[in-house]
């Protein structure tokens, strides 16, 4: 690690929260390279978070042209049809998100996140995808993992008035203080595509709710083609049917997915401004701590649900079992 | 929740403050589309918001915070109405009519004197308030409303740390007791209102009667040029006082004696002579821009300084402060945006540290100490701002029952981030929302009304505008109606004693406390006594019938042996009372509740079970993530063949 120092700019902007993290933390910070596909509001809340921090750059990715229900919950563009000139929602965000903090390079990348090739991720130490398929997903979390050097991968999505996170940091290794004594953590996460895959009947019961419920989702926009978010309380006799089967082939009572919350996700289309600005804030403060190597990171699916007001953490992953 | 719609755009909203919550605030708000937001925030931006107050950018520097926020949220949603207020919260205008026009206040406020203050307005309005606070990565929401749940002030609030007069005028063991003595004392001395009471002069002046220190050291003489005055200093109370204290040999019976410090010891000739170059330094303008680490060419704040050099940066400060900020000397205090009088605290303590033996600190550190600067990072804040909203939407719905107390942790407890609680019922004990009657012990023979005023009313009640009355007579009043005859009849009644007043105040004798602002009325029954502890009890008078902080009676006892460090992030954050708006505090998270009473959880179902003591600990230390407790792993599964339950253990 080089010992530049930050400059005067850096210490007297950055000035509280190096309190929080400390200098070698924000040096660090200052290196790192971020790039995030799929820009509704919660992505938007990350970019606000990390470009506040103080990251090296920013890469947006998202050709969708603006739509009212795109900006629903998006700060970053006014709403304003004579200013889109055509423009896409990364370069709306991008030229909003330049002006927060003028020390981060915040940069657009075209093209469909699937189709980038595996040393594309390469430039990059965190990605993040939100609003893509399942398969999607999958497929950018291997290409990730194909690399050589590690590239913390995230998928965050939210809906109705409930949030998503999953975290791929592959094998984490970091020092945190156990008394006098400097101790060393591994953690092994699985791929996307291994955590989903765990067997229901193997996770603990009290695994939240909405775990389940998000799988059934996913799995029936994937199953009618759908866009994420695509769905509505028509859909709901045929989540049903899906949820039949998916907990027939687990082993899982049926009830451990109430109609209810399917109900919800499905209906739920546009953004919950709160709920986007909780999960986006508890993603940026993931991805600071993965950057900065300070704090411990979380294992591997994080929700939030407005209903019940909790935030919890469940580590579904291969080796608990 | 599209239910929720017409609540959200039917509802007149009230936000205090627009800092790093309120930034965050308004924006949700916004989004989650209200459309009536009136918001007050008396602070100007300063270039340390920039990092989490979003909203504000470097052009913005000096500007209205409240203003800007409007400006910036009205841009991208042009259809909502914002109304911002430049201005205090405790101004008169906002008074409990105004109050009354909102259906819900929200605090993003820093300091708990205006936390306070809102509680007691909203108590009077019978407006609900969501209360937050955040601090690193640690932060809370609660719902205070009147009759349903606590009020803010239900439970004790840790009050500021202080230090025994003695620890900090003669026997420092750590070094934020040095701080406290070169910024309260020593910049105070040199560069505040001169004709203040000051304990560095106090000790100056009895120590010795005959000398040339009988007179005032800190004036300057006819025949001394600036670099001569500022060595005199330096050796006056480096030196001259450490050996002072020195010949006290009771004193070092049981501690470490201190080393006096002579600038001839520390540097060299040549360097005392041309120390720095501010005649030729170029600095214009703007006085804040005048600094002593630039003139000597010490660039990182982060280094932790020599002796040596923490003493040229002493007196190069002095020198720039009377070269060129002739004009603010004697009404300067201290401000941790203030370069140069950072650089002269800094310094100034680390040379005390030295010849105390205490270790030596870097210039950010000092600030922290000094400035009481809490952490703040954006995500917290937006997090807090989230949960906010959640809440403001279930008091629009009435939703009562489901009002929850959230703590945003660093580390999951119970695989919790975020941990809703059960609101607590209100206090009936509670002076402030079940006018519970107070009692004071004081010498009503020995202390003046105006002890009274300022250690009580003030400080203790945080009354803004009271009222005092004893049976029928008025003792003291504030206000802008008042005539001269009346005011100067106060005036000459705050200098009396106690039991000297026109209605003299004795053992026995009830006082009614009125603020007409706030609606607030407190009856106190007056104890007669003669004598007190000045270590234990340095106000001279104790105010009981609320629960006094648990934290203050540990502070005096702590900084008298080794006391607790305000440097460290793991330690409880200091409690600012002087407006600063980048303290955003948790009051509750930080300290922890009361621990004899237990939280309510606001789930039942099963994860999460009972023993919150440990969360609260868990969120005031840096202590370990927990694990998810073996039991949680105990899964009943039900079994697609038999549908017979069977347990399995993981792991
Ligand atoms: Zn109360």
């Amino acid at each position: 690690m080089d010992r530049e120092e930050l400059t005067e700019q850096e210490t007297a902007l950055y000035d509280r929260q190096i309190r929080v993290w400390g200098v070698d933390a924000q040096r660090r910070l200052s290196k790192s390279h971020i790039l995030v596909s799929g820009l509704k509001g919660t992505v938007v809340e990350f970019c606000k978070n990390v470009v506040l921090a103080g990251v090296g750059s920013l890469t947006l990715n998202d050709d969708r042209p603006v739509t009212d229900e795109l900006l629903s919950a998006n700060f970053l563009v006014p709403p304003d049809e004579n200013m889109y000139g055509g423009k896409s929602v990364a370069e709306l965000c991008c030229d909003s998100l330049k002006d927060f903090n003028p020390m981060v390079r915040v940069a657009v990348q075209k093209g469909d996140v699937s189709s980038f090739d595996v040393d594309f991720f390469d430039k990059f130490d965190v990605v993040v995808v939100s609003c893509c398929s399942l398969t999607t997903k999958k497929l950018v979390n291997e290409k990730c993992r194909k690399l050589s050097k590690r590239v913390a991968f995230y998928t965050v999505d939210c809906r109705d008035s409930c949030g998503e996170i999953f975290v791929d940091l592959q094998d984490y290794i970091y020092s945190k203080k156990k008394l006098e004594e400097t101790i060393e953590c591994i953690l092994l996460y699985p791929s996307f595509e291994d955590a989903i895959a765990m067997p229901w009947r193997s996770l603990p019961k009290r695994v939240s709710k909405l775990y389940f419920a998000m799988r059934v989702i996913e799995r029936f926009e994937e199953a009618e083609g759908r866009k994420p978010g695509e769905t509505s309380t028509a859909d709901l006799p045929n989540v049903l049917k899906l949820r039949k089967d998916l907990c027939e082939a687990h082993s899982l009572s049926e009830s451990q997915i109430p109609d209810s919350l399917l109900e919800r996700l499905l209906a739920g289309t546009r953004e919950f401004p709160p709920v986007c600005a909780i999960v986006g804030g508890i993603l940026g403060q993931e991805v600071i701590k993965v950057i900065s190597g300070k704090g411990d990171p979380l294992k591997n699916f994080f929700f939030f649900d407005a209903m019940d007001g909790k935030g919890i953490i469940e580590d579904i992953s291969k080796t608990s079992s | 929740m599209a239910s929720d719609l017409s609540v959200i755009e039917g509802a007149k909203l009230l936000m205090v403050g627009a800092g790093g919550i309120g930034c965050e605030l308004l924006k949700t708000l916004a989004l989650s589309g209200f459309k009536d937001i009136h918001i007050i925030d008396m602070d100007t931006i300063e270039v340390s918001n920039l990092n989490r107050q979003f909203l504000f950018r470097q052009s913005h520097v000096g500007q209205s915070k409240a203003k800007v926020a409007r400006d910036a949220v009205v841009r991208f949603r042009p259809q909502i109405s914002i109304t911002p207020y430049h201005a205090n919260v405790k101004d008169p205008d906002f008074n409990v009519d105004f109050f009354k026009q909102f259906n819900v206040v929200l605090n993003g406020l820093d300091n708990l004197d205006a936390r306070r203050h809102v509680n007691r307005l909203c108590l009077a309005a019978d407006v609900p308030l969501v209360e937050s606070g955040t601090t690193g990565f640690l932060g809370q929401v609660t719902v205070h409303a009147k009759g349903k749940t606590e009020c803010y002030e239900c439970q004790p609030k840790p009050s500021p740390k202080t230090y025994p007069v003695c620890t900090i005028t003669s026997t420092p063991s750590k070094f934020v007791h040095c701080i406290v003595w070169a910024k309260d004392l020593l910049f105070a001395k040199m560069f505040g209102d001169k004709n203040q009471e000051n304990d560095l002069n106090v000790r100056t002046s009895d120590a010795a009667s005959s000398s040339e220190h009988a007179e005032d050291v800190f004036e300057s003489k006819k025949d001394e040029d600036i670099e001569q005055y500022g060595r005199r200093i330096y050796d006056h109370v480096f030196g001259y006082n450490i050996e002072v204290a020195l010949s006290n040999e009771e004193t070092w019976k049981n501690r470490n004696r201190p080393r006096p410090v002579y600038v001839r010891d520390v540097l060299a000739t040549e360097l005392i002579q041309q120390n720095g170059n501010v005649d030729k330094d170029l600095v214009a303008g703007d006085p804040l821009s005048v600094s002593a680490m630039a003139s000597l060419g010490l660039k990182n704040p982060q280094d932790v300084w020599s002796l040596m050099e923490n003493s040229r940066i002493f007196l190069e400060a002095l020198k720039l402060f009377f070269l060129k900020r002739q004009k603010e000397i004697g009404n300067l205090s201290f401000d941790k945006d203030d370069q140069l009088a950072v650089e002269f605290v800094t310094a100034a303590a680390n040379i005390r540290a030295a010849s105390f033996g205490i270790p030596l600190h870097s210039l950010f550190e000092a600030k922290g100490i000094a400035g009481n600067i809490v952490h703040a990072v954006a995500t917290t804040n937006a997090i807090i701002a989230g949960l906010i909203v959640i809440e403001a939407i279930k008091v629009l719905r009435k939703d009562t029952s489901n009002y929850r107390m959230t703590y945003c942790l660093e580390h999951p407890s119970r695989k919790m981030l975020l941990m809703p609680v059960e609101p607590f019922e209100p206090n009936k004990s509670c002076y402030v929302c079940s006018e519970t009657p107070l009692s004071l012990e004081i010498n009503t023979k020995r202390s003046k009304l105006r002890d009274f005023v300022e250690k009580v009313v003030k400080a203790k009640l945080g009354m803004n505008l009271p009222l005092i009355m004893h049976g029928q007579v008025l003792l003291y009043e504030v206000g802008d109606d008042l005539d001269e005859d009346m005011v100067a009849n106060y005036e000459a009644n705050l200098e009396k004693l106690l039991s000297e007043l026109p209605s003299p105040v004795t053992g026995g004798t009830i006082l009614t406390v009125e603020d007409l602002q706030q609606e607030l009325t407190c009856n106190i029954n007056v104890k007669h006594r003669e004598d007190f502890d000045e270590e234990k009890e340095p106000d001279g008078m104790i105010l009981s019938g609320w629960t006094q902080p648990p934290a203050a009676e540990k502070d005096g006892k702590e900084s008298m042996g080794n006391g607790a460090s305000t440097s460290s992030a793991s330690q409880a954050i200091p409690l600012e009372t002087i407006g600063d708006d980048d303290i955003e505090i948790v009051p509750v998270v930080t300290e922890g509740v009361a621990p004899e009473r237990k939280r309510k959880l606001s789930d039942t179902s099963n994860a999460v079970t009972s023993d919150l003591s440990s969360v609260e600990h868990g969120t005031s230390s840096k202590k370990k993530p927990q694990e998810i407790d073996d039991d949680s792993d105990v899964v009943m599964l039900e079994d697609g063949d038999s549908g017979i339950s069977k347990k399995k253990r993981l792991r």
